[in-house]
């Protein structure tokens, strides 16, 4: 592990103190640029050069593009236009942000982030900042503010804690969107998302998994859950005629917790006798448009979607444990890539992996034995995304409740983390919004400590063993950070992995009793 | 960045990874960790050597399941798990043994 000045955690009541504010303690580059190859892989402009600093130059008509791109996008969002106007600055956003509170930048406070964007459009938008600027904070638009925005903008997650604070419903992640967006065009795309997005348009996902990698993976899963269970749970890919098309992050397929998830799907599927198959084509939940914030590409990645439903004839789509992608389908994807009048209506379209196996276990269609997971204590993180952009059943609040009542279906041992933290108020996991990238391990480290406070709270209060996530980023994130801060990679874990644990599938024999 | 190798420099990419993957050599292994304090052995080779061969058939790394499984029946079953990977190579078996091995970065939520 590499070593960086961490901010300490102490357990006490779960709740990170504000700390005072500081200058510029996080200026720097910011991520990787994004190389000409993948700007064109995005549609967006190209024409840059790396220095012999090794600093990528702008586009030659970097500002004009850039405020033309402002213009643009305050007409296309009228709730740009709102936010950039309506801030009275009141405060109440100040501290709610992980990534103030984990680095105490004062950039990172949610409403300089906005100002950085903010300052701009007054200089060029609006009579006050067009004439009198320096009354009304408004500034002009150089490289130097370019380049903090690509810093700032890159320690946002998108995660919208501040939002839920102001009183206005001023969403720093859409401004922040926007940021990004005017960043693609002017020559300083994100490496990390844009190189992402390439491998989706090219092979389908964002790992770059072709299809024949992907069945050799699927049919290893099946394998292993035969030898542990006995039974033989298909995984199936490509299957023409399915009833369900499940879209699942990627890295379901490749990383762990991940899998552990992937395989607790496949074993619900397969004991409620649901038909259903996973798309080589559409092999991704992920849709990293919409953290670089281009409707474009947001639509592309999501159209393909809708064209694995279509050419493989299915009548649901449902989506997997990933944050991000549940709120691109719940709110946006009849949007982006609708109508799905083809698919059966009487099912919700998209529908969340969580609807169905909740609605299973009420019923008591699947054989749990909560004991399995005894040797565990669960908490459960909400993930950004599901939380305050998302819902699942029929009631308000299911993005909170039904999680938590499939793991307390399915555990004996369970305790929330302070409220403060957990529901709307949920932390980010501190990798959200395409910063889940090693060259933003810093950022990524500092954000997670709310996180981490509050699961030593519970952890040293309460007993609890294992954190709990419906999403790929949060996975990974906390695989990576949880060392650094004095917990094991593995404590966290995949919702439906905890239902794979207790499921006790019909006629299956546990390994050890074979023996 | 630029890896020097036999008094020859190897193009990398930011983060350390071949620019030109068909360009890998053992040395060029062996140097990279070097450059991070590993010293490569036996058991770290058996690892890139399977690597290399899944990435030859797949043109992808292979999955950390797929990767322990593997292991597990070559090397023995304390062997096939994420611990034992995460033990010879600490940044994580999926980066940093596939930087030595000459392989893409996996890439995505991972």
């Amino acid at each position: 592990m590499a070593d960086y000045e961490l901010p300490e955690i102490t357990g006490e009541d779960g709740i990170t103190d504000v700390p005072a504010v500081q200058k510029d303690v996080m200026v720097g580059p910011g991520p990787f640029v994004s190389k000409p190859d993948f700007q064109v892989g995005m549609h967006f402009p190209s024409d840059i050069e790396k220095g012999d600093d090794g600093k990528w130059s702008l586009i030659p008509n970097w500002k004009e593009e850039a405020l033309g791109k402002l213009d643009e996008l305050r007409g296309r969002y009228r709730s740009l236009q709102v936010y950039l106007d309506i801030c009275v600055k009141c405060g109440a956003c100040t501290d709610k942000c992980h990534y103030f509170i984990g680095t105490t930048d004062a950039k990172n406070m949610p409403v300089a982030r906005q100002d950085l964007l903010r300052k701009v459009y007054r200089r060029y938008f609006t009579f006050a900042g067009k004439y009198f600027p320096k009354l009304v904070g408004a500034t002009d638009l150089t490289e130097e503010v370019i380049d903090d925005w690509y810093n700032y903008y890159h320690q946002c997650s998108q995660c919208r804690r501040c939002s839920v604070f102001c009183p206005y419903g001023i969403d720093t992640a859409e401004i922040s969107m926007a940021a990004r967006e005017i960043l693609n065009h002017v020559g300083r795309g994100q490496k990390y998302c844009t190189e992402i997005m390439g491998k989706v348009y090219k092979i389908g996902n964002n790992l770059g998994l072709p299809e024949p990698a992907l069945a050799d993976t699927l049919e290893g899963l099946e394998e292993d859950i035969e030898d542990e269970t006995g039974v033989k749970v298909l995984l199936p890919l490509d299957k023409k005629g399915a009833d369900i098309l499940l879209i699942t992050p990627s890295a379901d397929f490749f990383a762990e917790p991940h899998v552990d998830g992937l395989m607790g799907y496949a074993k619900v599927f397969h004991e409620l006798g649901l038909d259903w198959t996973l798309s080589s084509y559409a092999s991704e939940g992920a849709n990293f448009g919409m953290f670089i914030g281009s409707y474009e590409n947001m639509r592309k990645i999501s159209l393909r979607i809708r064209k694995a439903a279509e050419d493989l004839g299915v009548k649901r789509i449902v989506f997997g444990e990933c944050g991000h992608a549940w709120r691109v389908a719940y709110s946006f994807l009849n949007t982006l890539a609708g109508p799905f009048d083809f698919l059966d209506q009487r099912y919700p379209v998209p529908q969340h992996v969580l609807e169905i196996t909740w609605p299973a276990i009420q019923a008591g269609k699947l054989n749990i034995d909560k004991s399995r997971n005894d040797d565990m204590t669960l908490t459960f993180h909400d993930s950004c995304n599901v939380a305050r952009a998302t819902n699942m059943g029929d009631k308000p609040g299911g993005q909170f409740d039904i999680p938590r009542a499939v793991i307390e279906a399915v555990c004996n041992n369970y305790v929330d983390m302070p409220m403060d933290t957990i529901h709307d108020a949920t932390f980010c996991c501190g990798g959200g919004g395409g910063l889940l990238t090693d060259d933003l391990m810093e950022v990524r480290l500092k954000g997670a400590q709310p996180r981490m406070e509050a699961l030593k709270h519970v952890s040293d209060n309460y007993g609890v063993t294992h954190m709990a996530a419906i999403c790929a980023i949060c996975k990974s994130q906390f695989t990576k950070v949880l060392p650094y801060y004095g917990f094991s990679m593995d404590q966290i874990v995949s919702v439906h992995q905890l239902v794979s644990s207790a499921l006790i599938l019909t006629g299956q024999v546990d390994e050890e009793d074979e023996d | 960045m630029a890896l020097v190798v036999n008094g020859a420099e190897v193009a990398t990419d930011e983060e350390g990874y071949l620019e030109d993957l068909s360009v890998w050599t053992p040395e060029i292994a062996d140097a990279m960790a070097k450059e991070e304090d590993v010293d490569l052995s036996d058991e770290h080779w058996d690892i890139i050597n399977f690597l290399r061969e899944y990435y030859e058939e797949y043109q992808i790394a292979p999955a950390v399941r797929v990767l322990t499984k593997a292991v597990g029946k070559k090397l023995g079953k304390d062997k096939g798990n994420s611990k034992y990977l995460y033990s010879l190579f600490p940044y994580g078996p999926g980066k940093q043994a596939c930087k030595y091995a000459g392989l893409p970065k996996p890439t995505g939520c991972v």
